[in-house]
């Protein structure tokens, strides 16, 4: 905590960046913080609370970071592959942001938890999380615990519902998606969806219904699952701010095995590896078209 | 050719859309009419420039407004008129099949297929094929339930003008 304290005031002072943007105390545990002065940078803190990924505020969409100009963002490896897709698709110019790693062995399932980081609190996506630091970051600092071995229990429901006749699927997540109150929290929050407008917001046509009801949200989440497609970095923002509970992290991550047992990709934070929708081989798979 | 007869009286017809490429299979389906082959009639064609503009939400958009199948066709691989829209296509259309399995979507419903121009045969042999499969699968009621029952849905109990000031 202290080395990255003093990274960021040195960045600050030092005039490299205009702001940190990192996690501080809040009254009801860690929250995101922007620092913008060198002596606020004793606000900043990591611990497994940090679960909040940063990378959404270097989206496009958020243009009050422009007003900013070049800042530090703080990044858990998951966090640097969202950082490592914006830059693929062109979204940030690498050289205007410098990148701040955090050694990171897994978060809470809940930023507002008193509970020390153990088997029964971590959050889901962690278990079998391989990366410990990002390799994209300027700067690496703190230390790390050893991680959580997977498999996680996600991937085992993925699993239990693949087993499941096609329409008990459908009523499991009829359940689920009815759920949804179309919020868009899972948009806002992810930091990969960063249209301008999105599609869901279009009436002309009107593609996706847009009031709650079982039509539209089926329409909204297959959108969802499709635009992230090959893109998603499973930091588990969408499933956590859903107010509804609705487990979006089984769909993001079904699709992720679907990429990667195809087309051979998982995020990573290297920015040069192409996306796998909008990429091809001529010798893809095709054995479900006639 | 069974699929190409009408059900009996009362049966259920299924209702198809196929969404095709403009180059090979709508010519190809175009080809199959010409040469006066026999095939179910349960399909409305909609023409589209390429398959790398058939975007999975038309799909989607099909089945809200009541299709029970769906059929996607385009050009073989190699034979793209835009070079690469089918092999764009082809990894969207994996991943949207495999998505919609997850949700509980019987596959069966959609069919993804390659014919070319002058594969009419292919063409009535697709259509027939998915008439038949979707026959045996039924209406796709589960979607249609989907829509919203205005009688379902309890009247309002305050107007705005009895709201308060």
């Amino acid at each position: 905590m202290t080395e990255l304290r003093e990274l960021a005031r040195r960045l600050l002072s030092e005039g490299t960046v205009n702001a940190v943007l990192g996690w501080e105390e809040g009254p009801r545990g860690a929250r995101p913080a922007f620092v913008t002065t060198p002596d606020g940078a004793d606000r900043l803190i990591f611990d497994p609370r940090c679960v909040h990924d940063l990378a959404s505020y270097l989206s496009p969409r958020r243009p009050h970071l422009k007003k900013l100009g070049k800042v530090a963002v703080v990044l858990k490896p998951c966090d640097a592959r969202a950082v490592a897709g914006l830059i693929r698709e062109t979204q940030i110019p690498r050289e205007n942001v410098v990148l701040v790693g955090v050694r990171c062995g897994g978060v809470l399932a809940d930023p507002e938890s008193t509970a020390p980081l153990s088997e029964t609190t971590v959050a889901d996506r962690c278990r079998g999380c391989p990366d410990r630091e990002a390799k994209l970051a300027d700067h690496v600092v703190g230390t790390a615990g050893a991680g959580f071995p997977g498999p996680s229990r996600r991937a085992q429901k993925i699993e239990e519902l693949a087993a499941m006749p096609v329409d008990r699927r459908w009523d499991f997540w009829q359940a689920e998606l009815s759920k949804c109150v179309r919020c868009h929290a899972c948009r806002q929050v992810c930091p990969l969806c960063f249209c301008e407008r999105c599609m869901a917001d279009k009436s002309l046509p009107r593609w996706i219904e847009s009031s709650p009801h079982a039509r539209g949200n089926i329409a909204w989440h297959i959108t969802r699952a499709m635009h992230l497609a090959g893109r998603c970095v499973d930091c588990g923002e969408c499933e956590r701010v859903c107010p509804e509970g609705i487990p979006l992290g089984l769909i993001t991550r079904k699709i992720a095995q679907v990429v990667s047992d195809r087309y051979d990709f998982r995020p990573s934070d290297d920015p040069a590896v192409p996306a796998p929708v909008g990429t091809y081989r001529m010798d893809d798979p095709q054995e479900f078209i006639l | 050719m069974d699929s190409a007869t009408p059900a009996a009286a009362g049966g259920f017809e299924p209702r198809i859309t196929a969404f095709v490429c403009n180059w090979c299979t709508y010519t190809g389906a175009d080809l199959a009419g010409t040469s006066r082959l026999q095939m179910a009639s349960n399909v409305r064609i909609i023409r589209l420039p390429c398959t790398g503009r058939i975007d999975p939400m038309f799909m989607i958009k099909a089945f809200e407004r009541g299709a029970d199948g769906v059929i996607v066709s385009g050009c073989h691989p190699a034979d793209c008129h835009y070079n690469a829209g089918n092999y764009h296509a082809r990894r969207r259309f994996a991943i949207f099949r495999e998505l919609i399995q997850f949700l509980g979507i019987d596959t069966g419903r959609i069919t993804f297929s390659w014919v070319s121009a002058s594969e009419g045969a292919k063409w009535r042999d697709i259509v027939n094929d998915t008439v038949t499969r979707v026959r045996g699968l039924g209406p796709f009621t589960a979607y249609r339930k989907l829509v919203v029952d205005p009688a379902t849905v309890p009247a309002a109990k305050v107007t705005s003008k009895e709201v308060p000031a």
